[in-house]
């Protein structure tokens, strides 16, 4: 999986790209995760829209994205979820959990 | 089942490798005519089998192995996957569902095969280690018809 870091508004937005599955997505995940919430980030987006394929260890990574972010005073905004990215989360009843957009502009208006 | 749909792997418990069975796979359920959404829901169970087996099982030693077996009787796949780690007892699982546990990074996996698969069943490997086995039906086009269909081409 790919990780691009951008700036927009004052808010860092994650871009991925490939597979969050074990070993390779999700410690990439992870670490771009703790590199923003580390170097200061208060407002994060995590943009899935490129995410092909996600297993129950990606969606770990994204819970712990969540209790990370919350736990050190940002927030953090899913955006651009595929269809099966939204069902395998609604099946653990987390899409409850995440605050979800269907666009980075949403996103952006709602911090 | 035609045998060139019928495969056996074995592969060292590395996480990498589990990119290897899903080549295999997918390759072999096309075959099989198995729809798009269908084929990415078994992807994901079996992504989590092997995880499970290179992880839980066999704690990522490579010099442990991982074998999995994909056939079809009738219309039903069935998938299995074997480890050589210490054995395993699904009755300790926890419920990812319960509110104390949704925030828990782990322990979803085993819930997601059950979703996507229509039986799984864990039970001791002859010799030490744990064999899951996960069968599915498999719909749209018959395997039969697929067959046919390649044969007249």
């Amino acid at each position: 999986m790919k990780v691009n870091v951008r700036q927009r508004d004052g808010v860092t937005i994650l871009d991925l790209k490939g597979k969050i599955t074990i070993g390779l997505g999700d410690v990439a995940l992870r670490n771009a995760v703790q590199e923003a919430i580390n170097s200061g980030a208060s407002k994060i987006i995590i943009n899935l829209k490129d995410v092909t394929t996600i297993d129950s260890s990606g969606v770990g990574e994204l819970v712990s994205a969540y209790t990370s972010a919350t736990n050190r005073g940002a927030s953090l905004r899913l955006v651009n979820l595929p269809a099966k990215v939204t069902d395998i989360l609604n099946i653990t009843q987390l899409i409850t959990v995440f605050e979800v957009f269907d666009s980075e502009d949403e996103a952006l208006r709602s911090f | 089942m035609a045998d060139d749909q019928r495969f056996h792997l074995s592969i060292g418990s590395r996480f990498e490798n589990i990119e290897l069975v899903q080549v295999v796979l997918k390759d072999s359920l096309e075959r099989m005519g198995m729809e798009d959404d269908a084929r990415h829901w078994v992807d994901i169970a079996v992504r989590e089998a092997v995880a499970n087996a290179i992880k839980h099982g066999n704690s990522q030693d490579p010099a442990k192995q991982v074998q999995v077996d994909v056939s079809l009787e009738g219309n039903t796949l069935i998938i299995r996957v074997e480890d050589e780690g210490e054995g395993f007892d699904p009755s300790c699982l926890e419920d990812p569902l319960a509110p104390e546990n949704l925030l828990k990074p782990n322990g979803r996996g085993i819930f997601y095969m059950r979703s996507f698969m229509d039986e799984i069943q864990y039970s001791p490997r002859p010799g030490g280690g744990t064999v899951v086995t996960l069968r599915k039906r498999v719909t749209g086009s018959s395997p039969k018809a697929r067959l046919e269909q390649e044969k007249g081409r």
